[in-house]
């Protein structure tokens, strides 16, 4: 919380329900604005399933393992008194005191630290515990790529994501968050660490739906944002409509194009090749810059 | 029989099959666990017949009048969500995990802690059967546990009323909304694309699967987007030894269907999707487990 206050914008790609192009929108994006030697760089939040990587040329330079604390209860110490699993709002200290059974199920323990504070005999100690990793990767030779990853059958993504969002160097001067999927909260934690958002969707009913709550979330954390409308001609017209109704600003539309759905499987940059693309998502970036760049610091 | 229907990535039209296999048979239970962003009551328009509250957690709240600016909250909360601005300790709604130590060891008694009740469960009939449906609301988590609340609604509408099948429609990612989803059912069915990260993505999926040692079957959608991707995941279901229930290809149809507020196979079951669809559910629901 005391760093110093960087003029850093994040801007986070986000979209309620996953599959829109969002990846595909940021990748591009973080490519064009490097193109245009911006210092960007890149964190892919998608933590349960992260993929942006497979669009770069890169190679590993640094990876960080991210742990959680859990408590470990010493038995010959422990009273059976039940304080912690009195504390523990997550149900994550079996006891059964009769028995003299203690057990601490790491998988439902939050690191919130309450057990500890709830022992008086001084029979909990901690140890750390490995939710997932960190990677950077350097593209082009910078190291600008950063990925967060959780290991399988970890609960939550966040503690990662916060991980990774907080590793972005200070010497760019951009960031582009690649945001979870859904409204909950990975998104809002990604989100609320960003300046911008820019939500991707479709223009179908369920990319509507997922729209709407997504706009919903970031209204209650007070974000600015505006929308790409992905696959445009597929569909109907009803997030059109949404977006005039609500007066939000709609910052691109991409029409569909089953060619480029063959690129993106391929793991292929469109904005490599197509210059119009790249030159559209730099007006975009521009756009916002213009809007709700933080000349405030 | 419960059926769950999951992804790795979100988009893969892992709602749309689901739907389709909602809409094959005589009645079904339908229970949406993508309670994150719920979709399939707007193909099914379902009657709601019961709506409960879910309560996802809890936030604290600082009680002014008591606080006395001591600022111990602030040095034992780990969710940095307790700081001091402008002299006066203010707690964030969004980092807050609701873990109730600040209010325990507030000497005033100054922290109050506050449900989080504005997630909903729905549940209810649509034309093949019933329906359930979660809503988190924006931003909550524990998602699982909604989960958890809609599959236990779904096995008792499945026993009331006699319908054996109960598909569940289940989130992206692997966390634990997708555990939730998965733990004790039948059949885990996983669908995937094509796509540079496809396979790795599957694999993922299939690891947690393993881990809970469940059935998998894997349906490629959209496999005439990209063959040969297409050919390398066949190829390591077949080394892996699990099951590939089949592929599907690219077809407009799926969005058209969807404006409409149908199935696929409601929309047309002529077409050669809606015909792939339904030999791919009956090779999951015969096949003995
Ligand atoms: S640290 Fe918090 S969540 Fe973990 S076991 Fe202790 S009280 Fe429970
Ligand atoms: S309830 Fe827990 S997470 Fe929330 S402010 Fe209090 S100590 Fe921090």
């Amino acid at each position: 919380m005391n760093q110093p206050v960087s003029d850093m914008i994040k801007i986070a790609v986000a979209s309620g329900k996953g599959g829109t192009g969002k990846t595909y929108i940021s990748t591009n994006l973080f490519y064009s604005l490097s193109k245009k030697n911006y210092r960007v760089a890149m964190v892919d939040c998608d933590a349960e399933a992260p993929n942006a990587v497979a669009f770069f040329e890169s190679e590993i330079v640094g990876k960080t393992e991210v742990t959680q604390k859990v408590p470990v209860i010493n038995s010959d110490i422990c009273t059976f008194c039940g304080k912690c699993h009195e504390y523990c709002n997550y149900n994550a200290i079996f006891i059964l005191p009769p028995m003299k059974i203690v057990k601490v199920i790491e998988d439902l323990c939050h690191d919130c630290g309450a057990c500890s504070v709830a022992c008086k005999s001084g029979a909990i100690s901690e140890k750390p515990v490995s939710l997932g990793q960190v990677t950077t990767f350097s593209v082009k030779g910078k190291p600008s790529l950063l990925e967060a990853r959780i290991n399988i059958g970890v609960m939550s993504p966040v503690t990662v994501i916060k991980a990774a969002i907080k590793q972005i160097d200070n010497q760019s001067d951009i960031a582009i968050l690649d945001s979870p999927p859904g409204t909950s909260c990975p998104f809002v934690q990604t989100a609320a660490s960003a300046d911008y958002v820019i939500l991707v969707t479709e223009p179908t009913p369920f990319g509507l739906s997922d729209l709407k709550q997504s706009v919903e979330t970031l209204k209650t954390i007070n974000k600015p944002f505006g929308v790409i409308i992905n696959r445009a001609g597929l569909g109907n017209n009803s997030v059109m409509e949404y977006l005039t109704h609500e007066n939000i600003q709609l910052l691109l539309e991409i029409p569909f194009n089953k060619e480029i759905a063959v690129l993106y499987s391929n793991g292929r940059l469109v904005s490599e090749t197509n210059e119009i693309f790249s030159e559209q998502l730099l007006s975009v970036f521009e756009n916002i810059i213009e809007n709700h760049g933080n000349s405030s610091n | 029989m419960e059926i769950a229907v999951i992804s790795g990535k979100g988009g893969t039209g892992k709602s749309s099959i689901s739907a389709a296999f909602a809409t094959l048979n005589g009645d079904v239970v339908l229970a949406d666990c993508d309670v994150d962003a719920a979709n399939l009551y707007l193909l099914f328009d379902p009657f709601v017949e019961e709506e409960e509250v879910y309560i996802a957690g809890h936030k604290a709240v600082i009680d002014y009048s008591k606080c006395t600016n001591c600022k111990m909250c602030k040095d034992y909360c780990r969710f940095d969500a307790i700081s001091l601005k402008n002299d006066k300790i203010v707690i964030s709604e969004i980092s807050c995990d609701g873990c109730f130590l600040c209010s325990r060891i507030c000497p005033e008694n100054a922290i109050r802690m506050v449900a989080n009740d504005k997630s909903r469960m729905y549940s209810g009939s649509f034309r093949n059967g019933k329906m359930i449906y979660g809503r988190l609301a924006p931003g909550e988590e524990n998602s699982g546990k909604l989960v958890n609340m809609v599959r236990l609604k779904a096995k008792q509408l499945s026993e009331e009323n006699g319908m054996n099948i109960i598909i569940l429609d289940g989130p992206p990612g692997i966390g634990c909304p997708v555990i939730s989803t998965i733990t004790g059912v039948s059949k885990v069915v996983i669908v995937t694309e094509p796509t540079i990260s496809g396979l790795d993505d599957l694999k993922r999926t299939v690891g947690i699967v393993q881990k809970f040692n469940l059935l998998a079957y894997i349906i490629i959608n959209k496999y005439d987007l990209n063959f040969s991707l297409s050919a390398q995941i066949k190829k390591w279901c077949k080394e892996s030894n699990i099951t590939m229930a089949g592929e599907l290809p690219f077809d407009k149809n799926i969005v058209e269907a969807m404006v409409q507020g149908k199935s696929i196979t409601e929309f047309n079951p002529e077409i050669n999707i809606s015909k792939k669809i339904k030999i791919i559910w009956n090779k999951i629901i015969n096949q003995k487990t």
